[in-house]
Parts: structure tokens; sequence; C-alpha cells
């Protein structure tokens, strides 16, 4: 549009524009397609959709599959204890990122270099999973709560994230503080945390869809507890059931009637990832800078 | 910073620092640098009962058995063969994504896209495992339009085949991460001064030339940078979905050392093999990040921007 002042579209411009609107009408269909067949699925009749044929539009319209999944005892405590993990983990993860970028940025601490170098070291080497998993059961964090939202509290690239971040921001602001007799607590809390609302928004944001999406925590450390078991755990089992009986399908009619695992999968999966598509394009500009500032690294 | 002696009034001023930076250190030893001593386990004939301090040191054993293991050599292939097909596709894919974005001239339109492009990005690998079943299945689209073009006679049974797995977790890795990788390139795009283009255009360059004489050139250095940091994670590329997506059907192809290291350290409870098999993926990435490191040291590209 803005590039009305070059007169005459040369016969490669063309070319070249008809392409382009190709690829990303064919882009967005295979992004969105299969979001929206999941989404008819989920609003058609179980039994009818074994039939297949269902693309963009149920055939025959019916809420049983929602009012199923939102019959069923382990799917709201997996919804209950992922809502909870992610605000909990979201919180604790920001305030201890915060105050340990905060530490290290400060340019008069003694000890910030090393306190930096010994957190980029854990971005390459760990102990890896036995390691790890004999720990937390020795920590006694099997089987709890605590292992959703403890055990990754503080990562090296969020903390490099929100450091490059406030190594931006000028430091006579601090400077002055300090001369009125502000001391760290203040600093921290009442000039460089205001100013850096928006990367810790961006921070927010991947502490967040990370602990909206885990499952594999609550598999191995909290299988034999019930009460803590999560969305997206439950939302695997599902999974395994659908893939295991596909071809018995028919056969798991139960008293409601019509309903399929394929189709209460399909409703479990649009709520599971509903609040997910209501909130990021909200929060595009946030997790942009994100990305930008985390690809700086020392 | 500067080479300011530590004084006491300094240590004292800055005590708040000191208190937070040591809670901070503990919980960085217990939580990051602990499972390390773990490592030990590897080289011993490992007991629970036993524990770390008084098992039996049995040397190499563990690694001898591990790669005498005709499964663990194949899980390494697969392992790397996965890696090294989904960083060459994501790549290209992210690239061209980005390239073509820039290209659009109607902003709203390119706003649209890229919004749609970012949303695969935030479903779990649960959920678009799911959706790649339904797609795939025998009355998914796929094999509907298969059917439909007369290509097949039977609808395919993609996931019985050892030959579709790794294309299907390429594709599915493509699905989920072109939009969201390709927002570090249209950055670097972005940056790239305007004069350029304007020059190429005096100069008679159409699209194409603009693109291959400015745009690339232009974003070379961010290629180059992310290329040798994921290059170092070849080897972590690969647990959700191949976890999620394998059966027995295609064990042969589908399992990494990830997965390896699940089944026979926590489901079979061998610590020592799991933990050794752990030990040869942390010794290769970081074997290959020193390496990646030093190349780009020598380009000069240390930093991204």
């Amino acid at each position: 549009m803005n590039k009305k002042k070059r007169k005459k579209i040369s016969g490669a411009d063309l070319a070249f524009r008809i392409f382009n609107t190709i690829f990303m009408i064919a882009f967005v269909v295979i992004t969105l397609y299969p979001v929206l067949n999941t989404l008819a699925i989920s609003l058609n009749d179980g039994t009818d959709a074994l039939r297949g044929g269902i693309y963009l539009w149920p055939r025959v319209f019916t809420w049983k599959n929602y009012t199923t999944v939102l019959q069923k005892d382990n799917l709201i405590t997996g919804a209950f204890i992922t809502v909870a993990r992610t605000i909990i983990g979201t919180f604790l993860a920001l305030v201890s990122n915060a105050i340990l970028a905060f530490i290290v940025s400060r340019k008069d601490f003694i000890f910030a270099k090393q306190v930096s170098l010994f957190w980029v070291i854990t971005m390459y080497v760990n102990g890896g999973l036995i390691p790890t998993f004999l720990l937390y059961k020795s920590l006694g964090l099997t089987n709890s709560f605590a292992v959703y939202v403890i055990p990754g509290m503080i990562s090296a690239f969020n903390m490099l994230v929100i450091r490059t971040y406030m190594k931006g921001i000028p430091d006579s602001l601090e400077e002055s503080a300090q001369l009125d007799g502000a001391g760290y607590t203040t600093i921290f809390l009442k000039i460089i945390s205001p100013l850096c609302k928006p990367v810790y928004a961006t921070v927010a944001l991947f502490v967040a869809v990370g602990q909206w999406n885990s499952w594999f925590d609550a598999m191995l450390y909290n299988r034999m507890s019930d009460d803590l078991t999560t969305l997206q755990y439950e939302l695997m089992k599902l999974l395994s059931s659908v893939t295991n009986q596909s071809s018995s399908a028919e056969s798991m009619k139960n008293s409601n009637g019509s309903v399929t695992p394929t189709s209460v999968r399909a409703a479990a999966t649009i709520i599971t990832m509903l609040p997910i598509i209501c909130i990021y394009p909200f929060l595009q500009k946030y997790f942009v800078t994100g990305l930008t500032l985390g690809g700086v690294k020392e | 910073m500067n080479k300011k002696s530590i004084s006491l009034t300094q240590l004292k001023h800055q005590k708040v620092l000191l208190i937070w930076a040591a809670v901070i250190v503990v919980y960085g030893v217990v939580f990051y640098y602990l499972p390390l001593a773990g490592w030990v386990m590897a080289f011993q004939d490992y007991k629970p009962v036993t524990g770390l301090l008084h098992s039996k040191f049995i040397g190499f054993d563990k690694f001898i058995r591990l790669f005498s293991d005709v499964t663990f050599l194949r899980v390494i292939r697969n392992t790397l063969a996965m890696g090294v097909i989904n960083l060459a596709v994501t790549f290209f894919m992210a690239i061209l994504f980005a390239i073509l974005l820039n290209e659009i001239a109607c902003q709203g339109g390119k706003k649209v896209v890229q919004t749609i492009s970012y949303l695969p990005h935030f479903l779990s690998w649960i959920i678009v495992t799911g959706i790649l079943h339904d797609a795939l299945s025998g009355t998914g689209i796929i094999n509907q339009l298969l059917l439909n073009f007369n290509l097949v006679e039977q609808p395919i049974n993609f996931f019985a085949h050892e030959k579709y797995f790794w294309p299907i977790v390429a594709f599915a890795n493509v699905w989920k991460e072109t939009g969201w990788n390709a927002i570090i390139y249209l950055a670097a795009i972005t940056a790239i001064d305007p004069s350029l283009y304007e020059a190429a255009a005096i100069d008679g360059a159409g699209r194409w030339a603009k693109i291959k004489h400015v745009t690339l050139p232009g974003i070379k250095p961010t290629i180059m940078i992310l290329l040798l940091m994921n290059i170092g994670n070849v080897l972590n590329a690969g647990f959700e979905i191949q976890y999620l997506l394998g059966n027995g059907l295609v064990v042969n192809v589908s399992q990494t050392i990830d997965i390896y290291v699940l089944k026979w350290g926590i489901s079979q409870g061998d610590y020592a093999i799991g933990t050794a098999a752990g030990i040869f993926k942390s010794v290769v990435s970081i074997v290959l990040i020193v390496i990646c490191n030093r190349i780009a040291k020598r380009h000069g590209e240390e930093r991204l921007f």
C-alpha cells in the first residue's frame, strides 16, 4: 500500500506477489485448520463424528462432549491444579528471577560477575533426568504440589532477559535515589521494578505458558497422587486411551449415549487451549521484546 | 568494574544484596549443581539401599554395556537424525516465512498472519500430537484429500509405518515453531538500513534481487549465531513429541536418548545405565556447544544484536 509511488509493476514482481499471497494463505490455512477441525469435532455428536467428513463445521451439533468433560472429576481437579500452579509458579518465578537479575545488574556489587557465571553455567550443564529424579525424591518433592513450582523457579534464561533490560536503565535514576538515602530494597521496589514492567510481563508470559502446558512433571513425580494431576496430563491420558482404542471406539459408548473418546478429547483440548488463545494476541509486543532481549548473552 | 578495593563499609552497605545472593546461590546449588553429584552413579554398581556414598565403584562398565547395546546405538541414530532434520527444516521455514512476511505490503494482513503464526507455539505437545492424530487418522483431512485425488486406494495408517515417523515429527516441529522462530529474523530484517533497499532499487533490483542481495546478507549474522546456538542443542531436540507419538510399531525409529533414559532409568529402575546415557548426551552437547562457540568467536559474532 505504501509503495504506491512505484508506478509500474513488472511481471516478475507480480508473480512474486501472487506467489507470496498464496504462500501466506496456505500458511494460515495449515495453521488454523487443525484447531478449527478440533473445535468442530468437539461440538459434534461423537458417534456421528466417527463416520468422518467433519471439517470446519459440526454436522450433528451437541454440547454433550463439553458436559461430559465438565463432569469428569479428574479433569476438574486437573484444571484447578493447573490454574494454581500457573498463578503461584509464575509469581514465585517472577519475584526470584527479578531479585537475582537486580543483584547481578548492580555495577557496584562485589560478586555480580561470579553470581552471574554461576547461573549461566546451569544453562549448559545439568545432572539429567535420573539424578534429578532421585534428588527430588529425597527432598520429599514427589507427590507434592511444590514439585511444580519450586524446582524451575529460577532459570538462567529468564534472569538474563530481565538483567539485560535492567542494564538499559540509566544509572542516574538510581544514583539520585541513593543520594536521598534509599537502600537497595527501596531502589529495587520503587525505582527499578516499576520501570521493568514490560520485561516482567514478558517473563511472566514465558513462565505462565510453560506452567500451563507442562505435563511431564505430573507424570513423573505425582503419578500416584490423583489430587495433584494437571489438565495437560489428563489430556495425555485421554489421548492414549483414544489411540489404543480407536478401532473399538464405537463400543466405548457409555451412559451419555453418543460420546466417544475422540469427541471428549476434542472438547478437553478446546477447553485447555481456550485461555491461551484468548490471551496471547494481546501480549505480542511483550514476547517479541523478550526474544530479542534473550538473544543478548553477555 | 573499576578496580576498587572492597572495603568493610562497602560490604555493610551491600548486606542486603549479599544475603539475597547467598539464598539464591544455595537454591542453585541444591537444584542445579547437586544433581551433578549423581553422575557418580554411572561409575558404580549403584543400589538405592547403599546410596551414592557406599555403592561399589565399577569404572566404565555401564558405559561399555551401553555402547554394546544395539538399541542404544539405534537410539543415538534416531536422536541425531531427528535433531538434524528438525533443525534444518525449522530453520529454513522460519527464514523463508520471515522474508516473505516482510515483503507483504498490506500492514493489516501482515499483522493478522503474524498473530496466527504464533498460535501453535503456545499449544502444548499434548495438544499438537492430539491434533496430528486427528488430521492423520483414517477419516482425517490428509487421508480424505489423498482419497479424493485418487492418490491412494486405502487410507494410510501413518502411525504404523516407520518411514512416516521422522517426516511427521519434522512437520509437527515446523507447524509449531515457524512463526515463533521467525520473530527474531523479522527483528533482524527491521534493523536493516532502508537506504540499502533504496540504493538497490535505483540499481534496478527487483524483489528477488533485493531479497538476495540486501535482506539475506543483512540477516546472515543472526542466522549464523542462531544456527551455532542450536547445533549445540541438537541432541536435546527429542523427547515430548517422540514420546507422545511413538508406539510399538515404530519403536525402532521413534526412541530418542531421553526416552531411553526414562525407560531404563525410571521404569526399569536401572538408575546407573540411565545416568550413563544421560552423561553421554550431556558431554556430547557440551562438546558441540564449545566447538560452536569457538567458531562463532572466530567469526566475531558473539552477540546477536
